[in-house]
């Protein structure tokens, strides 16, 4: 049963791996690592490394999987040039002689124990309490030595992948936006939120021209209309048949 | 099963990983593939931890993940930074460091 799910579980791992390597997408190549991942915690599992197989599960498959599944959304490098270096041949040729490196050397080891099926197991082997109890005593220094590295790659992702130029533009252009002529109290938003009566307040004490940039005649304009219409007004109150006549000429 | 063949297929994966980053010019996908190194690494850590019963391999894998996961954290920033000023998502371009 154990052989069968190790197979299971190598094969799936080993076709991930090439998925990653040959995958011309970068978002299936992600995919393809989450299916490695996943065949991985299960030979984990298989190896009695619960706890290992727990965190393999949770933090990449669940956690740095997402941040690069975000990144090359954000990236979006689809289509990717093929190489024409040299390295297009060695590279490969480097990783078969590294492969046959490597199995000359675990072929020919000296030691016995990779032919049998490992020490004997002892109840509550690799389960959290012991995984906690070794990094809270015997290895108290790595573990916050960790921790720490964490908080600095933290600190200099952020740094590395803020925006460089500030807020300043981005303000200038909201300042315009806000000043653009719209048609007065027509329920815009900006009227909502009071910023059309501060306008307004602005233009009284003479400060708004410098707040609206490039259109202040548009403003200026509708004051004078209604100033204009005020004034005729009166005159047009009490005579009613001289009055139609010069609205008709004027 | 016999340990040698959790081995293998750590033999195995390292070598598709170290290919990958040979052959791949895609910034991202090195990244990928760094990440099937390390998982390399780790499955032969934890086959060593169940030969000799003793978890303080495991305890290692632990931390090369908490390395790997800080390494992807700066990797992925470098590469926004690097997509947000429009220069080209290529290793053979991104030769020069001064920007």
């Amino acid at each position: 049963m154990s052989a069968v799910l190790f197979f299971i579980a190598a094969i799936v791992a080993l076709v991930g791996a090439i998925g990653v390597v040959t995958l011309r997408n970068p978002l299936y190549a992600v995919l393809a690592l989450v299916c490695h991942l996943v065949a991985l915690a299960a030979l984990f599992l298989l190896l009695r490394a619960e706890f290992v197989a727990a965190a393999q599960v949770v933090v990449y498959a669940g956690g740095v999987m997402v941040l690069y599944v975000f990144v090359v959304a954000y990236v979006g490098g689809g289509d990717e040039v093929a190489a024409g270096s040299s390295l297009r041949i060695l590279g490969p040729m480097f990783a078969v002689a590294l492969a046959i490196e490597l199995f000359i050397a675990m072929l020919g080891t000296g030691l016995s124990g990779i032919k049998g099926k490992g020490a004997a197991y002892t109840l509550g082997f690799g389960n959290p309490e012991h995984i906690g109890k070794l990094f809270l005593t015997d290895y108290l220094f790595a573990f916050e030595v960790a921790s720490l590295l964490l908080l600095v790659a933290a600190i200099g992702a952020i740094v590395l992948a803020r925006r460089r130029r500030g807020l300043e533009e981005d303000e200038t252009d909201f300042r315009a936006m806000r000043a653009a002529p719209r048609p007065a109290y027509t329920g815009t938003l900006a009227e909502a939120v009071g910023v059309r009566r501060v306008l307004e307040q602005l233009e009284q004490t003479g400060s708004a021209t410098e707040l609206m940039g490039g259109v202040p005649q548009d403003r200026e304009m509708t004051p004078t209309v209604i100033g204009t219409r005020d004034a005729k007004e009166p005159s047009s109150a009490p005579g009613d048949d001289a009055d139609s006549g010069e609205g008709g000429e004027g | 099963m016999a340990l040698g063949w959790y081995l293998a297929v750590s033999v195995l994966i390292f070598c598709i990983g170290a290919g990958g980053v040979l052959v791949r010019r895609n910034p991202l996908v090195i990244l990928l593939c760094l990440e099937l190194m390390l998982n390399a690494a780790n499955l032969a850590l934890v086959t060593f931890a169940r030969m000799h019963g003793g978890e303080a391999g495991q305890i290692f894998a632990l931390i090369v993940m908490v390395v790997a996961a800080c390494e992807v954290t700066v990797g992925l920033g470098l590469l926004v930074a690097i997509s947000r000023r429009n220069l080209p998502i290529d290793v053979d371009e991104l030769h020069e460091l001064n920007g």
